[in-house]
């Protein structure tokens, strides 16, 4: 079970005097139960190579095969597809329209064709592991704070039951707590359901955090796919391109520099807390 | 009196039913007593619904205060002979630049505020050079903006508000929406536009490494203002910053956890050089180098 890209390109204007490429030969594997995150710069073709994944965009050529099957051959079943790879886009609070959040959050699994009480069913689990209190649920999705509606895009989402789940910047916007907030939900769905996530994001510290493997898009083209810690060493060219590594990087980076014998390959405080007491308690030790 | 000041301010939002009659009142600004020095860079913190972006439109009247008073450089919002005054010196640059932009080319754009004011042609073109120019984005002035980056186009909307001569300029989470590169580019324009121009800043953010070189950094949760201080001071009390849903810079987390963990640290390190400087003496002495 996977989701395959093989070779995507993508162009605007094609055959006109504007063409561009908006992905240019991008091939990757993503198997089931990934977490991975996907940065890049504004413009690089992130947001353009997800809506690839689950059908709303069709490559100009290269091939995308979910569970092995091409996604674009005649017959295949988008609609099916697309509550099996649920999007979450950015900003999703503008996408809100029902009149209480119990059938905002109904509307996609009612939309698959599932009877009034599996509807409701999913629509329940789904609120609930968002963690919207149960109370807010009857009220106008529109009365809700920023961090509550978000979460009820979410839901939305969710109640379709996807095997996959990809979220464009879910936290912007959001303060601190919210953040964190969703961030743990969305890793609670990947630890306990096994759902696969993708994540896209322009904090380096939270995809340091929670993801396991980093899709690094820059120009339309690939330029890393590799744990965490690996992509965060080329700390320089992710600069180069527009990006960073996480603040903690530069920290040990720093104190490195001053020769404290630190592991290059810390991204989190955690990390860095833990590598530093043990140095200096090893020092105890001998002294 | 400084360029900014609220005294006992309380703002409502009034939901009415079809027939006019009040349903609900929510308190979105709850007795809020401020005031800002001119040319001083303030950061505002609070979490979602924290009265921060309610306040903000407070300071050029775009709302009015349900009860006490704002002033800007001395006129009371509420005084209508000044709205446009008041507008001009204090302009605001909002989350999504896609939502502000509205010329086809960069200099077109940033000229729409002061021909809006009605100033002469010349005066329009003097000013959006010199717009341009202290946001660093002079070479792209006969480009269209959708080709530009979100950082860039951010400039550009800082560079229309530049263009109107405010005093002020208050900016709502202006980097929400940016990548890394586009969010230094940004920070680091409002720092000069502070230094050079001597513009005050009030900054809205929940980036908290934006906030560590600003002058003063102010907290607000229910409508109040609940932390005041430098930068230094208010990251030094992480305890009590998380209580309101915020955070720290991670150098700064790692300093308290270190600090937290009996390494004899001072409090609110707010740089890596800082927490490097402090660190190093501390390995020296455990013979740990």
């Amino acid at each position: 079970m996977s989701i395959r890209a093989e070779h995507i390109n993508y162009l605007y204007g094609e055959g006109t005097a504007f063409e561009q490429y908006a992905l240019k030969d991008v091939s990757f594997e993503i198997e089931d139960g990934q977490f991975i995150g996907l940065i890049g710069h504004t413009g690089s073709g992130k947001s353009t190579l997800i809506q690839h994944l689950n059908g709303l965009l069709r490559a100009s050529s290269g091939k995308i095969y979910y569970n092995g099957e091409d996604i674009d051959q005649e017959g295949y079943d988008k609609k099916a597809l697309r509550s099996h790879v649920g999007l979450v886009f950015q900003y999703p609070e503008h996408q809100l329209f029902e009149v209480d959040v119990f059938s905002d959050v109904c509307f996609g699994p009612k939309n698959q064709g599932l009877s009034n009480e599996v509807t409701e069913q999913r629509a329940r689990e789904a609120l609930i592991q968002v963690g919207l209190d149960e109370r807010l649920w009857t009220q106008s999705p529109f009365e809700l704070s920023g961090g509550q509606k978000r979460r009820v895009a979410i839901a939305g989402v969710l109640a379709m039951q996807p095997e996959v789940l990809i979220l464009d910047e879910p936290t912007a916007g959001l303060d601190p707590r919210g953040r964190d907030e969703i961030l743990d939900e969305i890793s609670a769905l990947h630890e306990e359901k096994g759902m696969t996530i993708i994540l896209v994001s322009h904090s380096m510290e939270d995809i340091a955090r929670y993801a396991d493997r980093i899709l690094v898009m820059s120009h339309g083209e690939k330029l890393f796919d590799a744990p965490p810690k690996e992509v965060f060493r080329h700390y320089q060219e992710l600069e180069r391109i527009g990006l960073a590594a996480p603040q903690i990087t530069y920290v040990v980076r720093s104190l490195k520099e001053k020769g404290i014998a630190l592991e290059d390959d810390i991204t989190t405080v955690e990390e860095a807390k833990t590598a530093i007491l043990r140095l200096l308690r090893k020092a105890d030790g001998r002294a | 009196m400084g360029i900014i000041r609220a005294s006992r301010l309380i703002y409502d939002y009034i939901r009415r039913d079809e027939d006019d009659h009040v349903e609900e009142v929510s308190r979105a600004i709850d007795g809020l007593d401020l005031d800002i020095k001119a040319g001083d860079f303030v950061a505002i913190l609070g979490h979602n619904g924290s009265g921060k972006s309610t306040f903000a439109k407070q300071i050029n009247g775009i709302l009015l205060p349900t009860e006490g008073t704002v002033w800007i450089s001395g006129m009371k919002t509420t005084d209508e002979s000044h709205i446009w005054d008041i507008r001009k010196t204090a302009g605001m640059v909002f989350q999504n630049p896609d939502n502000q932009i509205i010329g086809n080319i960069v200099e077109e754009d940033v000229g729409f505020g002061p021909e809006n004011l009605g100033v002469p042609t010349d005066e329009i073109w003097q000013r959006v050079d010199e717009s341009l120019e202290a946001v660093g984005m002079t070479a792209y002035r006969m480009k269209s903006p959708n080709k530009l980056s979100g950082g860039q186009k951010q400039r550009v909307a800082i560079a229309g508000v530049m263009a109107m001569r405010p005093q002020c300029i208050i900016l709502d989470e202006p980097t929400a929406m940016l990548d890394p590169n586009g969010r230094r580019e940004v920070i680091r324009t409002v720092h000069e536009l502070n230094q050079k121009e001597g513009i005050t800043v009030l900054l809205i953010t929940h980036y908290m490494e934006e906030v560590i070189e600003a002058d003063r950094v102010i907290v607000m949760d229910d409508g109040r203002l609940v932390m005041d201080g430098t930068p230094r001071e208010i990251f030094s009390r992480v305890k009590e910053l998380k209580s309101y849903r915020l955070d720290v810079p991670q150098v700064t987390e790692l300093a308290y956890e270190l600090k937290q963990a009996g390494v004899d640290l001072p409090e609110g390190i707010l740089t890596i050089e800082e927490l490097t400087e402090h660190l190093l003496p501390i390995f020296r002495k455990a013979n740990a180098l």
